[in-house]
Formats: C-alpha cells, sequence, structure tokens
C-alpha cells in the first residue's frame, strides 16, 4: 500500500486538549507558588483562549504556549511520560485505537500530526508504534522553555504543508491517503488527502464534512 | 383522477386496459403519479389480504409446543443454559409493522416459557448481519417496553459481523464456502432464530447463514458469479437459485454444529392501514371517498417537502396480519411457510410481456427511516421488482423495464456513507459487477466504514456492493431501463438508466427500442407486493 494514514491527537485520538495537558505541568511543578499561580491563571484566561482559538489556530498557540515559560526541559519530558502513563493513555479513544488497527493491517503507514507538545505526543507515538509523527516544540534557551514555539508550528496550513512533504518525501499516493481530524482547523489538512475523515468534528468541520460527503465518526 | 372504469376483461387479478378505463395510480416514490396505459396494457393486482390468524398469540404457543421434527421448545429449556435468541431487523417487515410488533408477542411467549423453566442467561440479538445498527427507540418499538427494558443494551443488542471476538468459523462446504456465525449464538446450548416472513426470499438456511453472519462468510454468495445464476429472488428452489443452493449447504454445516430452533411467521399483504388502506385494492374498487382521500394525499404529497413526505408514510404502520406461524427444524419449517407466503403473493399470469411497467414505491429494505438513494433505486428496479416472479421472469428477455422514481442524488450519510463513494467514485468504472467487483475488499475493510458500521448506525461500507450485484441478473436480462419522472439527469445515467419526461414518451421509446409497435405491456400495480407466477 503506497498510502499512509495522519492523525490528529487532541480530540482525535484522545479526549484531552492542549489545555489540559498544560493544566497537568501547572499543577506539577515544584514550588507550591508556581503552581497555584500558574493553576489559576489558567483558569482565569479559560475564556481568552476560547476567544483565541475561534480567532485562529496560531493566534491561539502563540498565545497559549507562553504558559510554559520557565518549565525546565528535563521537567517537560519526564511530566510528558508520567503524564501519558497515568492520565492520557486512558483517555484514548478505544475505537481508534480499533481503527488504527484496522487501518496498520490494510498497509497504511501510520502518522500522528498534533499541534500539542512533542513531549506528549513521543510517549503516545512509542505506545502506537506509528510510522512517523511530528508535533509542536518549545524553543528552549538554558535548559527552560521561552514560551515560544519552534517553527514550523503545526497547526492550519502548516499540518497540510507536512501531509504534502511527507507524501512526496515517501512517495506516496495522496489520493489514497487517508486524515482524521476534529476540528475545523484541521481542513487544509483533511483536504489534501483523497479520504478525509471527520472524526467528533466541530460545527465547522461538520458542515464542511457534510457538504463534501466526508465520513463522520462520533467515537 | 376521473372514475376508473371496472374493465370487461377482468379476470381475477388480471385485468386488461380497455377504452373505458381511466388513469391508474402508480407509485413514484414520496409521491404518486397517474398512468394513462394504453389500450390492451394487462394490469397485475395483487391478491387481496389473506384472513389472519383470530389468536396469534395461542397460535405461536402451539407452535411452540408442537414443533416439526424437533422437541417442544420447553422440552428443550433447562437451569443454567446459555440461550441466544435471534431476531430479524428493521428491514421486515416493510413497512414497520402496527404494535404490538409480532417479534415482541412471539419473545414475550418464549420468555416466558424461559422464566418458567429457569434460563437465565439469554442473550437477544437484532440478526443485523452487515446492515445497519437499529437505534434504542427502533429496538424498542420492535421488541415493546418490557422487553427492552428488561434486556437492552446487555443482553439485548445488535449482531455485529465486525467484533474480533465474536464470530466463529464453524467449518468450511465442500465447495470452499466459510460459514462464520456470531460466537455467542454458536456456543449457546439453543439458538432460537424468529423470522418474519414477507416474501418467499425471506427465511430458511438464509436466517443464520446472512443474518449472524461475517463478510467472510457472505462474500461466498454475495458476489456477480452467483447473482448471475439466481432466476427469481423469489423461487427459492436450489435449481432456481444458486444463492438458495449455497445457503442450504451452509445451513447444513450450522445444523451440524448447532443446535437451531426455527421459528417462522407468514404475513399477509396488509400493508396500507388507517387513512392509506384504501391503497390496498385496485382502483375500480374504489368508493368515492376513496377517490377523494387519493386527491388530497396527492396534492398534500406534492406540496411538501421530501423530508416530509417520507415523515407522512412512516407515521403509517402496516396492519399485516399473522397467517401462519411454523417453528422447529429450519428445512421442514421454512417449506411450511412458504406454502402460506406463496397462497398469498402468487399471482397466476400467462405469458411473458414485452414492456414491464412498475412504480418504485418510497420503501425498501435498506431506508426504513432514511432515504431511497440511487443506488438503491437501482436495486429495487433490478434487483427486487424485475425479480417478482416464480416461473418465467414476467419480462420477456430484452425487454424494457418501466420504473418510476425521481431518482434524486439524496443520501443519508450516516446510514449510507460508503453508498456516496460507490455512487461518486465506482461507477465512473461503469455498470458491469465483474468490472467493478475488484474495488469490493478496500470498501469491506475501509477502516471508517467498519467503524461507522460497528458505532454508528452505517451500512457496512462493502452493502453498495451487494446492491449492485443484486441488480446483476435483472440488468443481464433488461433490453433497456427506463426511468420516468426523474429529477435528475445525472443519477439515471450513472446507474445505466435512459431517462422519460412522461410515461408516453416511455412507451414510445419502449415501441422504437422493441422495433415493435404493438408490444406486450403489463403493469404491475405494487404495492402491496405480489408475485406473479408466469407460465409460457
Amino acid at each position: 500500500m503506497n498510502a499512509a494514514a495522519f492523525y490528529d491527537v487532541d480530540g482525535t485520538l484522545v479526549s484531552t486538549n492542549v489545555v489540559h495537558n498544560y493544566a497537568y505541568y501547572a499543577m506539577n511543578v515544584p514550588s507550591l507558588t508556581d503552581k497555584v499561580t500558574r493553576t489559576a491563571s489558567l483558569l482565569a484566561s479559560i475564556p481568552f483562549y476560547l476567544v483565541a482559538d475561534k480567532i485562529g489556530r496560531k493566534f491561539f498557540n502563540d498565545l497559549f504556549y507562553k504558559n510554559y515559560a520557565g518549565i525546565g526541559e528535563d521537567r517537560l519530558y519526564v511530566l510528558g511520560q508520567e503524564m501519558f502513563d497515568t492520565w492520557i493513555r486512558a483517555k484514548m479513544y478505544p475505537d481508534m485505537l480499533d481503527l488504527i488497527r484496522r487501518s496498520r493491517a490494510e498497509g497504511y503507514q501510520q502518522v500522528l500530526l498534533s499541534g500539542a507538545l512533542d513531549v506528549i505526543v513521543r510517549p503516545m507515538a512509542d505506545f502506537l508504534g506509528v510510522d512517523a509523527w511530528a508535533a509542536n516544540r518549545l524553543e528552549i534557551v538554558d535548559g527552560k522553555a521561552t514560551g515560544r514555539l519552534l517553527p514550523p508550528v503545526y497547526a492550519g496550513p502548516e499540518k497540510a504543508n507536512f501531509v504534502r512533504t511527507y507524501a512526496a518525501k515517501n512517495g506516496l499516493d495522496l489520493s489514497l491517503c487517508r486524515a482524521y481530524a476534529d476540528s475545523g482547523s484541521d481542513i487544509p489538512m483533511l483536504s489534501m488527502v483523497g479520504r478525509p475523515v471527520a472524526v467528533n468534528p466541530d460545527t465547522q468541520l461538520l458542515s464542511t464534512a457534510r457538504a463534501h460527503d466526508w465520513p463522520v465518526l462520533n467515537v | 383522477m376521473a372514475r376508473p372504469q371496472p374493465s370487461i376483461t377482468r379476470d381475477g387479478n388480471i385485468e386488461f386496459i380497455d377504452a373505458k378505463s381511466g388513469p391508474r395510480l402508480i407509485h413514484h416514490g414520496t409521491r404518486f403519479r397517474e398512468v394513462i396505459l394504453p389500450r390492451g396494457t394487462r394490469v397485475i393486482h395483487p391478491n387481496q389480504p389473506m384472513e389472519p390468524l383470530g389468536n396469534p398469540k395461542a397460535a405461536i404457543r402451539y407452535a411452540l409446543q408442537h414443533p416439526e421434527e424437533m422437541d417442544p421448545l420447553f422440552a428443550q429449556l433447562r437451569p443454567g443454559m446459555k440461550l441466544s435468541i435471534a431476531i430479524d431487523d428493521i428491514s421486515l417487515p416493510l413497512p414497520p409493522m402496527v404494535l404490538p410488533d409480532l417479534r415482541e408477542t412471539i419473545l414475550t411467549e418464549i420468555l416466558k416459557l424461559c422464566g418458567d423453566y429457569g434460563v437465565d442467561d439469554i442473550h437477544i440479538i437484532v440478526a443485523t448481519a452487515l446492515h445497519r445498527r437499529m437505534t434504542g427507540p427502533e429496538i424498542r418499538r420492535m421488541v415493546g417496553k418490557k422487553i427492552y427494558d428488561g434486556y437492552y443494551p446487555d443482553r439485548l443488542y445488535n449482531f455485529d459481523a465486525e467484533d474480533p471476538d465474536g464470530m466463529v468459523e464453524l467449518g468450511v462446504t465442500d465447495h470452499g464456502e466459510r460459514v462464520r456465525i456470531s460466537r455467542r449464538c454458536v456456543e449457546s446450548d439453543l439458538t432460537i432464530y424468529v423470522n418474519l416472513n414477507l416474501v418467499p426470499m425471506d427465511g430458511g438456511h438464509k436466517s443464520v447463514t446472512i443474518g449472524l453472519a461475517d463478510y467472510l462468510s457472505l462474500k461466498s454468495h454475495h458476489n456477480p458469479h452467483v447473482m448471475h445464476r439466481c432466476h427469481s429472488y423469489m423461487d427459492p428452489r436450489p435449481e432456481k437459485s444458486k444463492l438458495a443452493k449455497i445457503t442450504d449447504r451452509m445451513g447444513k454445516i450450522v445444523d451440524a454444529n448447532m443446535k437451531v430452533f426455527h421459528i417462522e411467521t407468514a404475513l399477509n399483504n396488509n400493508m396500507y392501514g388507517g387513512p392509506m388502506s384504501f391503497l390496498g385494492k385496485p382502483e375500480y374498487q374504489w368508493s368515492d371517498l376513496d377517490r377523494a382521500k387519493f386527491q388530497g394525499m396527492r396534492a398534500l404529497l406534492e406540496k411538501i417537502p421530501e423530508a416530509a413526505r417520507r415523515k407522512v408514510f412512516e407515521q403509517v404502520p402496516a396492519p399485516f396480519g399473522l397467517t401462519g406461524v411454523f417453528a422447529g427444524k429450519t428445512e421442514p419449517v421454512h417449506k411450511k411457510t412458504l406454502e402460506k407466503v406463496n397462497a398469498q403473493y402468487a399471482v397466476p399470469v400467462k405469458g411473458q410481456a414485452d414492456v414491464v411497467l412498475c412504480g418504485v414505491p418510497f420503501i425498501s429494505p435498506y431506508n426504513v427511516n432514511s432515504i431511497l438513494n440511487p443506488i438503491l433505486v437501482q436495486v429495487m428496479a433490478l434487483g427486487y421488482l424485475f425479480n417478482m416472479y416464480r416461473g418465467l421472469p414476467l419480462l420477456k428477455k430484452g425487454g424494457v423495464l418501466i420504473i418510476s422514481h425521481p431518482c434524486t442524488e439524496d443520501f443519508n450519510r450516516d446510514h449510507h456513507p460508503s453508498y456516496v463513494e460507490f455512487y461518486q467514485r465506482i461507477l465512473d468504472y461503469g455498470t458491469n459487477s465483474y468490472d467493478l467487483e475488484r474495488f469490493e475488499e478496500s470498501f469491506a475493510h475501509n477502516p471508517e466504514y467498519i467503524q461507522m458500521y460497528r458505532k454508528g448506525n452505517a451500512y457496512h461500507g462493502v452493502h453498495p456492493f451487494y446492491m449492485w450485484y443484486w441488480g446483476d441478473a435483472g440488468r443481464a436480462h433488461v433490453g433497456r431501463v427506463i426511468i420516468v419522472g426523474n429529477e435528475n439527469e445525472r443519477a439515471p445515467k450513472r446507474l445505466g438508466f435512459e431517462t422519460a419526461k412522461n410515461f408516453e414518451i416511455a412507451f414510445d421509446m419502449a415501441k422504437d427500442f422493441l422495433g415493435n409497435q404493438n408490444p406486450d405491456i403489463s403493469y404491475l400495480h405494487i404495492p402491496p407486493i405480489s408475485i406473479p407466477d408466469v407460465e409460457a
């Protein structure tokens, strides 16, 4: 099979999202003051993040990932693995795990493509045994996160670009490839492949999926 | 509608149109049309509904206690045993019947016996095969609130042919057909299958070997090679139908490995109730009130949107009556059921026709509470309506089939997602099943279609292929299909049909195609269903 299946992660394979992930970090920073400050700040900012996400995923990312400023690199990795083992793994959709199993049996390469952080996606990629994965990376200076994302920032059109580049590099036929995502911001990525699938779609994606006869999964 | 005059040349169910005959109604999806038939057209009307049994519950109890070639059901029950009860899904009967649904009545009797004999480990499985899962409310309607509340969802559920641990291979026939059946049923001490038999193709060995089977099993017979060798789906004798021959072979493996207590029920053809009851009678028997009702209904249906029209029909369940109930071993039970079913539906007809006209109604086995999409229009025309015969086909080889339906490109995306892809992509490769078959596996194993089948309410990914194969025997036999009243030009073309704006043009096209200005025309006036028993 000369094709791959590309999966968005948050909301598609797992019921958690980037805000949940950061909350885990916020509640597990070593200093009690820092813990309280970060958690309270996150809670207070949630309405702003909702608005920011409506404006655009890139805008949201630029704003949201500033929260990570000051967290140590080693802590990001250790907590990323711990978060997956103790929390995210249990939040993965069993139906999507079954779908991945069947897709792999059909000969599709399995590729995760996420706007979440690499430290969180890596344990999931290892667990699933996927062929490739890509996720956002925080800029690290002097062992600490600056709160900025390193380019390329995977959101919207950049995800589509990844799919295009990956397919070209691996000699894949895009018309045979599949992509799975839950958000209207992923429409560019879904539009790249011959077999796009909306999973738990938001209103914007649902409306696009219906208009183009894309299959809709509710898992 | 002018008052149709009784024709002087009417004989039983056969009426010949003469100069005094008025127009006849014809089904047109969720609407009706009137057709002025050419003089001499033979109209084949269904039989009137057979008298139903006066006391269905007593008849069911009698059948359970006096089964064919098996011990009475009570004698097969013992405390601690594992019992599975499989029931037909929403594809039967059509339309859904008035409450209580016969399945509820039968299940109630069975469960009462189970209670008396201490049988607790009971699973009730809706035998969907690769059909869509029924929703909770649909199942509740079918089995009644009491059973639903007591068993759903843990012990009353839809069959899942894609459950990785849910299937068992019972064996392989000497022709290489794999018999793979629901694990729960195979591992039960007793499986009871409850059939609703509307037409002769329902029931018998098809019930377990299809209703509780998976793709690997179904592909043994649901393929073009077998479908081309079925001479009427309504005549399930092995010498007439390769499908029946194969399911009989597979059924013998089932019988050797499972204990199946089969219950079959024959229904009459009383499919229109309440305000629509007049539709069950020939037009010449209509009263003035019936004619007024027809005109009112026709006008209403023209004015409201398609979704509302479907609702109108869905609101009127069919008052089907039970004409026979038989229980026991599959083959003798089915033999008795077929006698009853044929008595209701078979209409003796002398001679084939050059042209057959038929309306495609609002419903098929695959669009209950849903949309009759173009693929289903195809299967209704070439799979079901063409095959409504015993003996010889009603239509001569190479003849013209004229159907009436709007044939729009509407699909229910939740019920028929793979149909959309089949229609948009696969039909680019033509209409020959042998050419299309190569794409079957990719649909059958498509992960999202499987997911939508297992967890949503979608027909299995492979199902549109089956619908296409189902039309194969008709496609090979019919010279031309003309659809009248289509509201979309593209859909009929993709199906391989020609189009006509009205019936007059369609008849002229048929004459030109046949090179015969005076062809024998038959109008198969259904529903209600009839099955012409055609002699040369």
